[in-house]
């Protein structure tokens, strides 16, 4: 049996009174490509930030091949929600891959030949050579996102964290985002946790869905989890799920189900006026 | 009468005898560029232009207390520095946090300093050179902290610069990659209260932006390599001080007025170029925008 690259056992957070899960038990093992799903606030992002080592959880444990997760770690590549850079940011797009090579490393910031190497051939892998010397706070929406799925890759790290990386990207993008984060998986085994609203642009390479809603969770194979019966459990109401010409449509699930949502919503209003 | 005018900002009579006389400012100067012009493009990333004019006003604060009783007028800006970098750094994580704290602390170090002064009963020139900067007040022993501190902030910037960029324009995945963003946020701080204390020395408490931003911001008009982009900023910041001072020799104004407008000048020209050579970006601002909203509703699968 392989050793899991994310190893999550009777892990559970919760803020308060509130679980976003309770005993989740997750391994995910190298190769595999792990879609976490739910609606907002159902603590799709707050599973990343535990991996991260960001987030502590209430009980059970969370290992990364093998030992307690670190505050962060060159074994991971992040790839963040899109985020335009600002502009006159004084980074090249090779620069930015670049970052994800050695941007941890102390010393003098001259880049070994070695690191150039690997830049090179990243961007090209992610065919990004074109505009490899253009300042990257110019670039689109989806150039950006490519080089920001090169700058995760360029370390070969084993496990890829994705946080929501097609958001606002036309599904052309979103398609050749999805097909380079898979193709770097087939060719070096990287397991990939992918948190996404909308599976349908991974649907074709993910092996399992974890899907959070409500306090509880479902893990198994996208045919397991994505029918009607098991979402309608979940959600605790009725809820239609559609397949149809190889996507997926969740009909009626209550908009912004979490709980979470609202108490984030308050958090945010009384902000504003104290 | 308007001879009289001139003769006041430009007056080049026995010019070789004062460049001798103040060749230890000049380098002290220059240095002081290289420490402006390193510093400077991390102080753009990280949005902290307003924050190094709050530093620079309870540095003033520090180095008038130091005046007035009669100590080392480098370590008293120093300590005024540092306190309002430390205080900024905790109480301002986030971007308008940090806004309000430094407009309420900026106030109050100029109140300090300007009470301090009034009280001061020395040399008047000594007052005004705090706020506006000037060439001859820098004796030999101030000079010789200038240039340890100078050293050691070019230093421990080189050695943390790769993190440091990694952590100033990717926050998120530079945590997620392990690099101690905090530390080297609060490490930055440190630099930055350094780097204004030994620039106030120069060209003032009022100006020290035409130091620590103006250049660096110039450079980043023209470039967006991460090497040329420092090396700009430091020949920028370098030209303006070494010109400013060479430029105030010969006449009887401050430093500063110099300073501030060879580097405005320089800026001014950096936009011209990146305005003719930036058609490219400027071009693609629209194609950026219409991306960020969203094609088409995806309300697949919620």
């Amino acid at each position: 049996m392989t050793a899991a690259v994310v190893s999550l056992t009777a892990a559970t957070l919760g803020f308060g009174e509130r679980q976003l899960w309770h005993r989740l038990n997750l391994d995910v093992i190298p190769g595999e490509f792990v879609a976490v799903l739910g609606p907002n606030g159902s603590g799709k992002t707050s599973l990343l930030k535990t991996i991260l080592g960001q987030q502590l959880l209430t009980s059970g444990t969370v290992e990364l091949l093998g030992r307690p997760v670190p505050r962060g770690s060159r074994e991971i590549g992040y790839i963040p929600q899109q985020k335009l850079l600002d502009k006159g940011t004084p980074l090249r797009a090779r620069d930015l891959v670049a970052l994800g090579v050695d941007g941890h490393r102390f010393g003098l910031p001259v880049s070994s030949r070695l690191v150039r190497d690997r830049v090179d051939d990243v961007l090209e892998s992610v065919g990004a050579t074109a505009y490899a010397n253009v300042p990257v706070a110019t670039l689109s929406g989806g150039e950006q996102q490519r080089i920001r799925v090169g700058q995760a890759i360029a370390s070969r790290p084993k496990l890829l964290l994705c946080d929501e990386p097609l958001l606002s990207l036309d599904l052309h993008h979103q398609r050749s985002v999805s097909e380079l984060i898979d193709a770097q998986r087939q060719a070096l085994g990287t397991a990939v946790v992918f948190v996404t609203h909308d599976v349908n642009p991974i649907l074709p390479f993910v092996d399992r869905v974890l899907y959070l809603a409500g306090g509880r969770f479902r893990v198994g194979t996208p045919d397991e989890v994505l029918r009607s019966e098991v979402l309608s459990y979940m959600y605790d109401t009725p809820v239609e799920v559609i397949r149809s010409r190889g996507r997926v449509a969740v009909l009626g699930a209550p908009e912004g189900y979490g709980v979470h949502d609202h108490l984030e919503h308050h958090e945010r209003t009384s902000g504003v006026v104290g | 009468m308007s001879g009289d005018f001139w003769g006041q900002i430009f007056n080049f009579a026995d010019y070789p005898e004062l460049l001798w006389l103040v060749r230890n400012s000049i380098l002290a100067g220059a240095l002081l560029g290289v420490v402006g012009g390193l510093i400077g493009p991390f102080v753009m990333t990280r949005d902290l232009a307003f924050a190094v004019h709050g530093v620079s006003e309870l540095s003033f604060a520090g180095a008038s207390a130091a005046l007035l009783f009669g100590v080392n007028v480098v370590a008293g800006s120093l300590v005024g520095s540092l306190a309002a970098a430390v205080l900024i750094g905790v109480l301002g994580a986030r971007a308008r946090e940090r806004n309000s704290i430094i407009a309420v602390l900026m106030p109050f170090g100029l109140g300090l300093g300007i009470l301090f002064l009034s009280l001061y009963g020395g040399r008047s020139t000594n007052k005004f050179g705090l706020l506006t900067g000037q060439i001859v007040s820098v004796d030999n022993p101030q000079l010789l902290w200038l240039v340890v501190v100078s050293i050691v902030v070019i230093a421990t910037l080189l050695v943390i610069w790769r993190p440091l960029t990694f952590a100033s324009v990717d926050e998120d995945v530079a945590r997620a990659r392990g690099v101690p963003v905090t530390a080297i946020s609060i490490v930055f701080m440190v630099l930055l209260a350094l780097a204004t204390a030994v620039s106030i020395q120069i060209v003032g408490a009022l100006l020290v932006l035409a130091l620590l931003v103006t250049p660096a911001a110039a450079a980043m008009r023209v470039t967006a390599s991460p090497l040329l982009t420092p090396l700009l900023s430091v020949i920028f910041a370098v030209v303006s001080v070494v010109g400013g001072i060479l430029l105030a020799l010969g006449g009887s104004l401050p430093i500063s007025p110099y300073v501030t407008s060879i580097s405005f000048l320089i800026y001014l020209v950096c936009r011209l170029i990146g305005w003719r050579t930036g058609v490219r970006d400027a071009g693609r601002g629209p194609i950026v925008r219409r991306e960020r909203r969203p094609h088409f509703a995806s309300s697949t699968l919620k």
